[in-house]
C-alpha cells in the first residue's frame, strides 16, 4: 500500500508534540479544579518519552488530551498541544476523528474493555483498513492478518476469526498493537501497557513494542508507574506530581541521579537488590487530593528537604544541566547529593558522556 | 528466631476446581494446585511467586481454609484443620489470617474502623475480653500508623495505603501465628507500597508472626521472604532461601522470570540478554505431559515430555524440578 501522507517536516530532532503549559480542568464555572497544572514537554521525532507518576498525578489524563480523548467534564483549561506545527488543544471531535489513528494512536492498560466483544478479532482489525483506508473488504481482512502476524500473534489466519474473550491478557494487548499501528500513525502513546500482564509477557510485549517502533520509525509516549519499564525503553523520561512537571531529562541519567527529591523518593521506594529486608525509605503521607493542593511546592508536606520558601514560593520546572530540568527549589543540592542514591559512583561514567 | 516446629505445613497439597460453565465441561475438574509441599518457621516469612493462573492465590486460599483441598494436608503446628474436631477448628482458626489484594472490597463500607477491628472479637471470644477492645482497637491503629482518633471513621474516609493499615489490624486482631498476605501491596503506588512493605516488616519484629507472601512482584518478594517458592501450572519448580534461589536460579522458568523483570539500575548490571519465553502458560485443563514447563522452556528435550522433573536438593536448602538444572548466578537479582 502506499503513503500518501506528505513528508515528515521539520528536523529530525524537531519535536513531533509539544505540550505547552497545558492545564487540564474538571467542571465549569465556580466549583472548578485544575487536575493537570501548566505541563510543558516536548517529544522529539523518532524517541520514546516516558512519563511516570503514582495515581492521581495526572499522567494519564495528560495522554489523554493528546489525543483528544478527555473524559466528559473535563476541559483544556488553558496552554497547548502542538502536533506537528498543528495546534490541536482546541479542535473539536470532528477535526479530531481523521487524526486518530493515522497521525496518533493509543493503546490502553486494559485491552478487553477496548476490544468489542461480539466481533471477531480480525474483523476489528479489518474494520479500520476499511472505514479509514477505503479498503475492499478482501483487502482489508488480508492486510488484518498480515499485521496480526507482524505482532507475533501465531496462527494468525485462524485466530483472526476468534472473539476477544478467546485470547489471552498478552495476545489481546498485542491485537490492540496491531490495530493501534494499522493506519502506519506516527506518534503511539501507550498508557502502561504491560501493567495487567506477567512478567514473562510483559517482557515480550515491551520487546514488540520496540521492535515495531525502530521498524516504523514511530514516535513514542510511554505511560507508566514502573520505573523498572522505563529504565529499559524510553530514551528521556517526564516525572509528574500533583498535576506538575516535577523532573525531566534522559531517562538513564533522572534514574542515575535525580534532581528532585520526589524521584529520589521514588527510586528508593523500589526494594533495593543491594539490601534485602532492609526497611525501605518510605515517602511519608500521600499524594495530595487535587482538590486541596498545598501551596508552594505541592510535594513540601512529604520532603525530607523541604523549608520555608517550599511552603511559600511554586517552584519553577527550570535547567539543571544538558536537556534536563527539575522544579525544585534546591534541585543543585538534591543532584549534588552524592549519597542520595546506593552506587553514585558509576554515576559519573554515565553522566560523563551526556 | 527459628523454632523446632514449624507454625504451618502444607504437604502434598491438592486443590481442585469444578468447572460449572460450558455444556461440555460441566463437572470436569481443574486440578490448580498439584502437589505441593511448604514449610512456614515461626517468625519467618516464606514467599510465593508465579504468574497469573499458576495457582498461587487457589494456594493461599486454601491455607486460610476458604477452600478445601481435594487431597494432602495443611498443619497448623500439628494439627491437620481438615480432620481436627470442629472445636478444634474454631479454636485455631484464627491462627492463620489473610490480606488481601483489595482493601477497598475487604471491608465492609458501613462499619466504622473500631466496628470492623473488634469484629474478630465477637466470633471469636476469648481474645480480648470486652472492656479491653477500645483499648485493644487503638494499640492496633498505633501499631499499622494510623490514629486512635480516626476510629470512627469508615473505610471510604481513608486512601487505598490507610484501608490497608486497617486490613493488616484486623488481621492482627486475633493474634495469629501466621498471616497470608495475597498481593498485599499489588495495588498500591510505589511510594504508598514501600510504607506498607515497612510496615510489615515492624509488625514482624514486634509481634514474631510468620507471612506467607503470595506476589507476581519479584523484587518485593526478594526484599520481604526468607524462602521463596517459584510455582508454574500448580507445582513449584524451585524452592529455597530467598538469597539461593534469586541469587543463582536454576530452574529455566526461574531464570527467565528473573531476566525479564525489568529493574531501575539494569545498566549498572552486567547482566546477560534476557529470556523471553515464547507463548503463554498452558491451560491447566490440560497441562503438558512431563514437565508442565517444556512447551515454554528453552532447555527442552525429548525426556522433559516423558518423565516429570521431582523437586530435587541442589544444594543446602534449595531444590530444583528440572532435568537440567544449572545454578546460574547472571539471573540472579541479589546484590
Amino acid at each position: 500500500m502506499t503513503d500518501t501522507r506528505p513528508p515528515h517536516g521539520g528536523t529530525p530532532t524537531a519535536p513531533l508534540i509539544s505540550l505547552t503549559d497545558l492545564r487540564l480542568t474538571l467542571g465549569r464555572g465556580a466549583g472548578t479544579v485544575d487536575l493537570v497544572r501548566g505541563v510543558s514537554l516536548d517529544v522529539p521525532q523518532g524517541t520514546t518519552v516516558a512519563i511516570v507518576g503514582e495515581s492521581g498525578s495526572g499522567k494519564s489524563l495528560t495522554a489523554l488530551s493528546m489525543m483528544g480523548l478527555l473524559p466528559p467534564g473535563v476541559t483544556v483549561g488553558g496552554g497547548d498541544i502542538v502536533f506537528d506545527g498543528t495546534p490541536m488543544a482546541r479542535l473539536t471531535e470532528r477535526e479530531w476523528q481523521p487524526l486518530r489513528g493515522r497521525q496518533l494512536s493509543m493503546i490502553f492498560q486494559d485491552p478487553l474493555s477496548a476490544l468489542n466483544p461480539c466481533i471477531r478479532v480480525g474483523d476489528q482489525i479489518a474494520e479500520m483498513f476499511r472505514l479509514r483506508a477505503g479498503l475492499g473488504r478482501r483487502e482489508a481482512r488480508d492486510r488484518a492478518v498480515e499485521s496480526m502476524v507482524e505482532v507475533g500473534i501465531p496462527d494468525a489466519e485462524r485466530r483472526a476469526r476468534s472473539y476477544p474473550h478467546e485470547f489471552s491478557g498478552g495476545m489481546r494487548q498485542r491485537v490492540m498493537i496491531a490495530m493501534a499501528l494499522s493506519l502506519q500513525p506516527r506518534l503511539l502513546i501507550a498508557d502502561e501497557p504491560t501493567t495487567a500482564l506477567d512478567v514473562t509477557v510483559q517482557a515480550q510485549i515491551m520487546r514488540l513494542l520496540v521492535a515495531r517502533k525502530q521498524a516504523r520509525g514511530l514516535t513514542m509516549i510511554l505511560i507508566s508507574h514502573d520505573l523498572g519499564v522505563v529504565s529499559r525503553s524510553a530514551d528521556s523520561v517526564v516525572v509528574m506530581y500533583a498535576g506538575r512537571v516535577v523532573e525531566s531529562g534522559p531517562s538513564r541519567e533522572v534514574l542515575t541521579r535525580p534532581a528532585h527529591p520526589y524521584t529520589v523518593g521514588l527510586m528508593r521506594s523500589v526494594p533495593d537488590r543491594r539490601r534485602p529486608g532492609a526497611a525501605l525509605e518510605a515517602i511519608p503521607g500521600q499524594p495530595p487530593d487535587p482538590r486541596t493542593v498545598p501551596s508552594g511546592c505541592a510535594f513540601h508536606p512529604r520532603c525530607p528537604m523541604a523549608r520555608d520558601r517550599c511552603r511559600t514560593e511554586v517552584p519553577a520546572l527550570r535547567p539543571v544541566g544538558p536537556a534536563r530540568a527539575s522544579a525544585c527549589h534546591f534541585a543543585d543540592e538534591v543532584v549534588g547529593d552524592g549519597a542520595n542514591l546506593p552506587e553514585t559512583n558509576d554515576a559519573s561514567e554515565v553522566s560523563g558522556h551526556a | 528466631m527459628p523454632e523446632s516446629t514449624p507454625v504451618l505445613r502444607v504437604k502434598d497439597l491438592h486443590v481442585d476446581y469444578r468447572l460449572s460453565g460450558g455444556l461440555f465441561s460441566r463437572g470436569r475438574r481443574v486440578r490448580a494446585v498439584a502437589g505441593v509441599d511448604l514449610v512456614v518457621p515461626a517468625g519467618s516469612t516464606v514467599g510465593i511467586v508465579g504468574e497469573s493462573g499458576c495457582g498461587k492465590s487457589t494456594l493461599a486460599r486454601t491455607i486460610v481454609g476458604l477452600l478445601p483441598a481435594a487431597s494432602g494436608q495443611v498443619l497448623l503446628g500439628d494439627v491437620d484443620l481438615a480432620t481436627a474436631s470442629r472445636a478444634t477448628r474454631r479454636r485455631l482458626r484464627p491462627d492463620v489470617q489473610m490480606v488481601f489484594q483489595d482493601p477497598y472490597a475487604s471491608l465492609n463500607p458501613w462499619m466504622t474502623v473500631r466496628d470492623l477491628i473488634s469484629e474478630p472479637w465477637q466470633i471469636h471470644p476469648g481474645i480480648v475480653p470486652r472492656e479491653r477492645w477500645d483499648a485493644e482497637v487503638d494499640r492496633l491503629l498505633e501499631l499499622v500508623g494510623l490514629r486512635s482518633s480516626q476510629r470512627g471513621l469508615r473505610p471510604h474516609q481513608f486512601s487505598g495505603g490507610q484501608r490497608q493499615r486497617i486490613c493488616i489490624a484486623r488481621a492482627l486482631a486475633v493474634r495469629p501465628k501466621v498471616i497470608v498476605c495475597d498481593e498485599a501491596v499489588s495495588a498500591l503506588d510505589v511510594s504508598i507500597r514501600a510504607q506498607i512493605l515497612n510496615l510489615l516488616r515492624d509488625v514482624q519484629a514486634e509481634t514474631g508472626v510468620s507471612y506467607v507472601f503470595v506476589s507476581h512482584d519479584l523484587g518485593v518478594v526478594r526484599h520481604v521472604a526468607d524462602t521463596v517458592a517459584v510455582m508454574y501450572l500448580g507445582r513449584f519448580v524451585e524452592q529455597g532461601r530467598t538469597d539461593e534461589v534469586f541469587g543463582a536460579p536454576a530452574h529455566p522458568y526461574t531464570q527467565a522470570l528473573l531476566s525479564a523483570a525489568p529493574a531501575v539500575d539494569d545498566w549498572r548490571h552486567d547482566r546477560p540478554e534476557e529470556i523471553v519465553l515464547g507463548g503463554e502458560v498452558p491451560s491447566p485443563l490440560a497441562p503438558p505431559s512431563g514437565c508442565r514447563f517444556r512447551t515454554r522452556c528453552f532447555k527442552a528435550q525429548d525426556r522433559c515430555a516423558q518423565i516429570e522433573p521431582e523437586l530435587t536438593d541442589r544444594a543446602a536448602g534449595h531444590q530444583v524440578a528440572c532435568h537440567f538444572a544449572e545454578a546460574d548466578a547472571r539471573y540472579g537479582i541479589v546484590g
